[in-house]
This record gives C-alpha cells, structure tokens and sequence, in this order.
C-alpha cells in the first residue's frame, strides 16, 4: 500500500499554482475558444488521411504556427516541438509574467508525451524507400528530431530557457504527468517558473492508427463528428488526435507578489500501476489512485464537483474506468462526471492536460461541459452524476476538479485543482 | 545543367531550407553565412538534397566549396554537366 501523505496546510512557497495556459485543441487554439467549443457542444474530429494507412478520422490542430516560431525552425524541428512552441509562448503571455525580465536559468520545462520519434522515423523511411533505402539519404535531422526530450528542447531553443528541460514519457497519462512534475521541481527549488503538461503530434505517424486497428480499437463512424462517443453503447474505439496543453506554474507566494491571475491550485496527485496488463486497465489501481490523489487533498470523494474521465471510447477502457469512478464516488452526491475526447478524440500526451484545462473555467462559470455523442447510454456506463450531451449547471462556482489520466502499461495519474479562495 | 541553371537549383533548394529568409539580392561572391542565418546543420541540408535531386555527393573534404554561391556553382558545374534540366 502505498503511503498517502497530507501535504495540507502547507506554506505559500510550497503551494502551487496555475497562472497561465497555453493550448491547441482540435476545436480551439486558446482556452476561452475551447471551452466555448466544449460548452457549444462543437466537435473537432474530421475526416484524415495518411500514408499507408489510408482514410480515417482524427483531431487536427490548426493554430497560427508562424505567431512563435519560424518557418525554418518549423521544417527544422518536429510537430510535437512546434506545439510545444505554441503552448509554451502562449502560456507565458496568458499568465503575464514580466517574460524579459526573467532569470531563464530559472524556469523548468516538463513535457508529457505519449510517445516521441515515431512520426520522425517513419517520415524517413519513407523518404529512403524513394532511393532504394540507400541510407546515405537518411537525414542528419534525424537524431536532433527524435531523441526523446526533442519537444521540451524545442520550447527551451525557442525562448531561450536555459534551466532544465526534459520530457516525461508516461503513455496517455503523459499530460498529468507533466503538470506533476512541474510542481514537484517547483517544490524542490529547481526553479521558479515551471512550463508543464503535455503534446501530441501523433496523428502523424501512421503506426499509430495502425496499431490500433489491429487491436479493434480504433473508432469509425459515417459522421466523423460522431465517431468519438465514451460510454456510448455502440462506441467502437479511439479517434487520434494532436495537441497540446502546457500550463505556467508557479509557487503560490511568487504569483502573489506579482499579483498574478491564479487559474487554481493543484491541491492533489498521484500516479500508480497496474502490473498487471500491458492494455487492459486495472480498475482496482485506478480507484486506488484516485483515492490516494483524494487523501493528499485531504478531500473526500463528495468534495469533488467535476470528474474529467479519460473513458477512450474503447469497450472496456470506458467500462473498466466507471467500475473505478463508482467505486469511489458511487455514494457521491454532487459529483458530475464528463468527458472531453467525445469533443476531440484522444490526444494522447495532451490528453490529460487539455482535459483539465477544458474544465477550469468552471471555477467562473459554474458549469459542468458535458460528454456529447451519447445516443445510447451504455448500461455499464452509467454513472451517477454523468453529464450526457448538455453542459450542466453547478448552480455555484466549482471547488474541486479531479483529472483522470490513464495509460498503456498500467499507468494511472490523477490530478485534483481546487478553485484559488486565497 | 548550365552554371545559370546550376545556381537556380542551389537558390530552389536555400529557398527550402531557409524559407524566412530573402534570396532575390543575394550576392555570390560573398559567403552564404554572412548573407543568411545559416549553419552547419543547413549545409549538411544543401549536401543531402544535392544528392536526393541530382544523385551529386559532395565529399566532406570539399564543404569547403559550399562557401558562397559562385563558389558552389564553380564546385557544382563539372559534376552537373550531365544532369538534365
């Protein structure tokens, strides 16, 4: 059993806080588009196609590229750094921070990625099987491209940070991940600004949608806009999509003397493993981090007002994530439950952090967003508290909003943001 | 290939690897690098798609005449006679 610990009430230096977020969603390129995408009920799947593979469906990302970085810089490097570009900028000018002035020996990057190189190496391959697959036409691109912390680099290049970067690789519970990590680094001193969540360029590499065709899970529908349905009875598996979602955190006594816009406060976290499948989830580990998650927040599960789900769309994932959410919160009385890949399909390594951050207007608004593409509400899906299709008012401000992020391997990771009251 | 026709394959390929940046005054008797934002990475972009379009390899030993476009196109001529337009 792992041990909880109550990090509550803890000093001002070792609280951390959201004060900026940047993002690209399939259906929103900044967080007040995308949350008003999620509570239109406006869909970003659409029809795909790639090599090999054929026509498909997935989430396509179509934000200004040009605004932080150069064509060059663009062809140079790879998709995931180029979002990770995107985000990152966006995230420093969201949250304000005085961005010429800062000690850039001083700010950490953290990104969580599904996976890194695929797209890259696939792309050259594919350029080799053009000259006989003669490697002397292999790009010396290559290594710089696909070395695991490539998007984390990327960003440090791009805005000259010159503190630490690195990335996480923790499947689809990558974008938690990040956010996790950041605000451990944070709470260690490694640094004083932290950029953290996750990307995803993996709609680019053709292995992907491959691989999950071959396993039966990946999603078809006649309507791409309809082919992302979790808890669906007639779902029949996962749109890929791209992405990202990178926050800017920071130590709660440094946004305060700045007086910074303070988007919530990561109250809670925790990650754990499965052991016991490399697909097939757990949802005895799942509940159990969750409860852990929940314990460090010194909440109870009632507290929570909004669960964003990681439910795929796949037949088990969705089913095995509601035994774990009912085991913990089957007695909750004012707990609602959504989803936001039936928005924009599975973004992988942003999944978990665009999800969140899908959610924190809530803190403002009140209302739950819902999970949309329910026609028919799959028996073994359904949930006490989940929000089928329109958003649902709170009737109050959000306190607490847990995030569900799980993985290939057994990898679960669950964040808890509470709405900032000083 | 003609020397003209040699320095428009070499401008077609800056123009890919350095897409920011304005070719039209480009001067060929000065070096490419201090005319453009260009480093070692870009020239090993020039070698590998003189070899991709042309099938022309330029040995390691001679990067050196890579320096600046008349000196490229003076490097490139013997080795691009055959090559078709």
């Amino acid at each position: 059993m792992i041990s909880a610990v109550k990090p509550q009430p803890l000093p001002p230096e070792q609280r951390i806080v959201i004060t900026g977020i940047g993002l690209t969603a399939p259906n929103g390129n900044c967080l007040t588009d995308f949350r008003e995408a999620l509570l239109a009920g406006v869909s970003g799947v659409s029809e795909y196609e790639i090599r090999y593979f054929g026509k498909t469906l997935a989430g396509i990302c179509e934000f200004d590229g040009r605004r932080h970085q150069t064509r060059k810089d663009a062809r140079r490097g790879t998709r995931a750094g180029s979002i990770g570009a995107y985000c990152a900028n966006e995230s420093v000018v969201d949250s304000g921070v005085d961005w010429e002035n800062v000690d850039k020996d001083r700010v950490g990057i953290y990104i969580g990625v599904t996976e890194h190189g695929n797209v890259e190496t696939e792309n050259e391959i594919y350029e080799i099987s053009n000259f006989d697959y003669d490697t002397k036409f292999w790009s010396h691109h290559h290594n710089p491209r696909t070395v695991a912390n490539n998007p984390a680099g990327e960003i440090a290049i791009n805005m000259g940070i010159t503190g630490p970067h690195y990335t996480i690789g923790a499947a689809c519970a990558a974008g938690n991940a990040g956010l996790i990590q950041g605000a451990q680094q944070l709470r260690l001193g490694e640094c004083d600004l932290a950029i953290a969540g996750g990307v995803s360029e993996s709609i680019h590499t053709f292995g992907i949608f491959a691989g999950f065709a071959s396993q039966g899970a990946l999603a078809s529908h006649d309507d791409p806009q309809r082919a992302s349905r979790p808890f669906d009875v007639n779902r029949n598996g996962i749109v890929v999509a791209e992405g990202g979602c990178l926050y800017l955190l920071e130590r709660l006594s440094d946004a305060q003397a700045r007086q910074a816009k303070i988007y919530g406060e990561l109250v809670g976290y925790a990650m754990n493993t499965d052991a016991t499948d490399f697909v097939l989830p757990n949802p005895e580990r799942q509940s159990q981090c969750i409860r852990i998650a929940l314990e460090r927040a010194g909440l109870v599960a009632d507290q929570i007002d909004i669960v964003s789900t990681h439910a795929t769309g796949t037949a088990s994932g969705d089913t095995l994530e509601c035994a774990a959410i009912r085991d913990v919160f089957g007695e909750s009385e004012n707990t609602l439950i959504n989803n936001a890949k039936s928005f924009i399909g599975h973004s992988m390594g942003a999944a978990g952090s665009l999800e969140l951050a899908g959610n924190l207007p809530a803190f403002e608004d009140g209302v739950c967003h819902a999970t949309i593409n329910i026609d028919e509400l799959d028996p073994e899906c359904a949930l006490d508290g989940l929000v089928q299709n329109q958003p649902r008012e709170i009737g109050r401000p959000a306190d607490y909003i847990l995030n569900n992020s799980f993985g290939m391997l057994g990898i679960n990771s669950v964040c808890i943001i509470k709405r900032f009251t000083g | 290939m003609a020397p003209e026709e040699i320095r428009s394959a070499v401008i077609e390929i800056l123009e890919d690897i350095a897409p920011d940046e304005d070719l039209s005054n480009l001067d060929d008797a000065q070096a490419f690098r201090d005319q453009l934002e260009l480093d070692s990475m870009d020239f090993l972009d020039i070698v590998m798609e003189l070899r991709k379009r042309y099938r022309v390899q330029v040995p390691e030993e001679d990067y050196n005449h890579l320096n600046s476009m008349g000196s490229t196109v003076e490097y490139l001529t013997p080795k691009m006679v055959d090559v078709a337009v």
